[in-house]
């Protein structure tokens, strides 16, 4: 078994505040996203899990366990860092051995270990390379497969795709999740692009400036964002955020009266008659494909996008007239919170 | 070929631009200058006592030809004589009055001849003294010299790397308060002269009772701060993530010192290692104010004894140093080749 709690974190550099008291349940073999912009704190978090820092305040208990005042090896976590941190003078064996040597591990139940980890990664061929000999994605398995011979009770991943290219990124997240599956293990993921968060997670911690904004599943984050942040960060293209006035005087969705904002997703806007929606003028259009990203103009100058089929042919200078189901309207009060369809 | 198209290149294709004139005009001269000296050293190191005193000098070693002729024990001197005649002949001097040289013809050992040294020149051949080198092991206890050289510099190399390496690991990765008190501190004792300490030196080392002893010798100056500052900043270079991803795979203190950033700090270390060995062979004052027996001589020391007060022995001086001079260029060939491989910063990206 291998949860994680988080009480009432806090961190504080010098005169800084960086984590402002997280809360936080990890249950076991669950796989953890923190997302969040730039600066939130969320690879801070990963070093004091790790143990790698001491929090200000609050605890980190593993197991049930309190583990503030234990070191970072003897935790049972293992870390894949963004730089993958490989020991260049070491071959790729020697790199994944190197943590069972220091625990006295005989040799002949090092040498299975790796092999079993080598072969789950494809590793085999490259066992004798030097990491500068490597390409990035092989460094990168070879990161992980350093953590999993270690066999930890929380496997914990700082931004580990950040420094592939865009395809090899794909394969890396469904490889991640295929060895989560198989592993069985807890992971905490640490990323900044909600993609990753949004195709990886069983559960998204979103982050910003310390605190934690929403914690839920992937489909509760794109359901039911708590707040114009958490709703303006997951779901790529944006949600768009119209002033609540425009929506009232033009369609006919219930809408509470303290709504200050109305966020409605690019992807669930509809053609609809005339009188029933929004009226929109078309600026630009990309065409991607399988769809179309429609840039226009509302009536009180605001932008918003549209996504579209690509085959509509929407031309720049076109007026259409849009609305959205009522379920996929999203109101947002003055301090940005979320507000419930049936709230007065 | 490559190598000699690589030395004789030059910017103008057909004939040779003004800048190559330049550059190789000023190469030459340089080359010239540093190298001459070390040639003729060489050169002269070969050559028999009375060569080397010979004016004006030569070159080569050349030595006067000898021949052993019936009736005399010892090989006599070979002379080109100008007889009355006009002609030359090769004749051996039996010995030599004032101003008149007797002379006998190998061929015809009882006539002799009285020639006035002004009218016969030595005839010279080219002759190698390899006695100039092999004297110095036979009769002067040159080896020892050179044992104890070789055990100062390689002991002190081996331990100024390692203390200075602990220092400056603990200097660059830990932070601890007033860690950057104690690296000015270390490098503010650059400032102080070395003659200035070279009495208290003395006197603690000879309370310690290390004086006429190598150790006397090697320990006072293994912790330098050229050498920590040197390797303080090196290691700063290497990421601490590698330090990190270490201490989470269980590894001690000294195993993250031992096997990671030691092996890291590769190009540093050998370059330290050719400043230490440089200095430390050439080091004349601290083994002179230590070292008093004649056994515990280093090589510096013996070269300083060999010059007397009234009569130099040039033909072993110049052996001895050539031979003084070998083993420091042989190290700085051999340890080159590190400073310019980078190891580190290829397994972060």
């Amino acid at each position: 078994m291998s949860t994680l709690e988080l009480r009432s974190l806090r961190k504080q550099f010098d005169q800084t505040a960086v984590i402002h008291g997280i809360d936080l349940k990890v249950e076991h073999g669950e796989f953890v996203v923190f997302v969040g912009p730039s600066g939130c704190g969320k690879s801070t978090l990963l070093r004091m899990i790790a143990g790698l820092d001491l929090p200000t305040d609050g605890e980190v208990r593993i197991d049930d366990q309190r583990v503030n005042e234990v070191g970072a090896a003897d935790r049972g976590c293992a870390m894949v860092f963004q730089s993958y941190a490989l020991y260049p003078h070491m071959s790729v064996y020697d790199n994944m051995a190197f943590g069972l040597e220091n625990a006295n591990v005989p040799r002949s139940e090092i040498e299975k270990k790796v092999q079993e980890a080598a072969n789950l990664l494809r590793l085999d061929p490259l066992l004798q390379r030097r990491p500068t000999q490597l390409s990035g994605g092989q460094r990168q398995r070879v990161a992980i497969g350093r953590a999993i011979v270690r066999n930890p009770k929380i496997f914990l991943f700082d931004e580990p795709l950040s420094n592939l290219d865009a395809e090899l990124r794909v394969s890396m997240r469904n490889e991640l999740r295929e060895l989560h599956q198989r592993l069985g293990a807890t992971m905490i993921y640490v990323t900044h692009d909600q993609v990753e968060a949004m195709t990886m997670a069983d559960k998204i911690v979103v982050l910003r400036a310390g605190l934690v904004e929403q914690v839920g599943t992937p489909v509760d984050l794109y359901e039911k964002p708590c707040n114009t942040f958490v709703a303006g960060f997951i779901g790529s293209p944006r949600m768009n955020f119209i002033a609540v006035d425009l929506v009232r005087a033009a369609a006919a969705w219930p809408i509470s009266p303290q709504a200050v904002q109305v966020g409605i997703r690019p992807e669930h806007w509809k053609l609809c008659g005339p009188g029933e929606g929004l009226v929109m003028v078309v600026k630009t259009v990309e065409y991607l494909g399988a769809q179309r990203l429609v840039h226009a103009q509302l009536s009180d100058q605001s932008r918003v996008e549209v996504l579209v089929e690509g085959e509509m042919n929407l031309m720049p200078g076109q007026t259409v007239e849009m609305n959205a189901p009522a379920h996929h309207v999203h109101a947002f009060d003055k301090q940005g919170q979320r507000l419930e369809k049936d709230a007065v | 070929m490559s190598t000699l198209n690589f030395l004789l290149r030059t910017r103008g294709r057909q004939s040779l631009d003004w800048t190559d004139v330049l550059s190789y005009a000023y190469l030459v001269i340089g080359l010239f200058t540093m190298f001459a000296p070390v040639v003729w050293l060489v050169m002269s190191s070969f050559k028999t006592e009375a060569a080397i005193s010979q004016f004006p000098p030569s070159f080569l070693p050349y030595a006067q030809k000898t021949v052993m002729v019936e009736g005399h024990a010892k090989p006599l001197p070979l002379f080109l004589v100008k007889r009355e005649d006009g002609s030359q002949k090769e004749m051996a001097q039996v010995n030599r009055i004032g101003i008149m040289a007797n002379m006998i013809d190998p061929a015809a050992p009882e006539q002799r001849l009285q020639v006035n040294i002004r009218q016969r020149e030595p005839v010279n051949e080219m002759k190698f003294a390899w006695n100039n080198y092999t004297d110095l092991f036979g009769k002067f206890t040159f080896g020892t010299y050179l044992w104890n050289s070789v055990f100062i510099t390689v002991v002190a190399t081996l331990l100024t790397l390692l203390i200075n390496s602990m220092a400056a690991f603990a200097l660059s990765k830990y932070k601890f308060k007033g860690q950057k008190s104690v690296f000015l501190l270390i490098i503010a004792t650059l400032m102080i002269p070395p003659t200035i300490i070279l009495v208290p030196v003395f006197l603690v080392i000879n309370e310690v009772g290390l004086l006429n002893s190598l150790w006397g010798v090697i320990l006072p100056a293994v912790a330098t701060p050229t050498g920590v500052f040197l390797l303080r900043q090196y290691m700063l270079t290497i990421p601490d993530e590698l330090i990190e991803a270490a201490r989470m795979d269980h590894a001690s203190e000294w195993r993250i010192y031992w096997r990671i950033v030691l092996p890291l700090s590769a190009p540093a270390l050998a370059v330290l290692a050719i400043f230490s060995v440089m200095w430390r062979w050439n080091d004349f004052l601290l083994p002179l104010i230590v070292l008093s027996k004649n056994e515990f001589f280093t090589l510096q020391l013996a070269l300083n004894s060999f010059q007397g007060e009234l009569n130099t022995q040039w033909h072993y001086l110049l052996a001895m140093t050539v031979i003084t001079l070998l083993p420091v260029t042989l190290v700085f060939a051999f340890l080159q080749r590190y400073i310019t491989t980078g190891i580190a910063g290829a397994g972060v990206k």
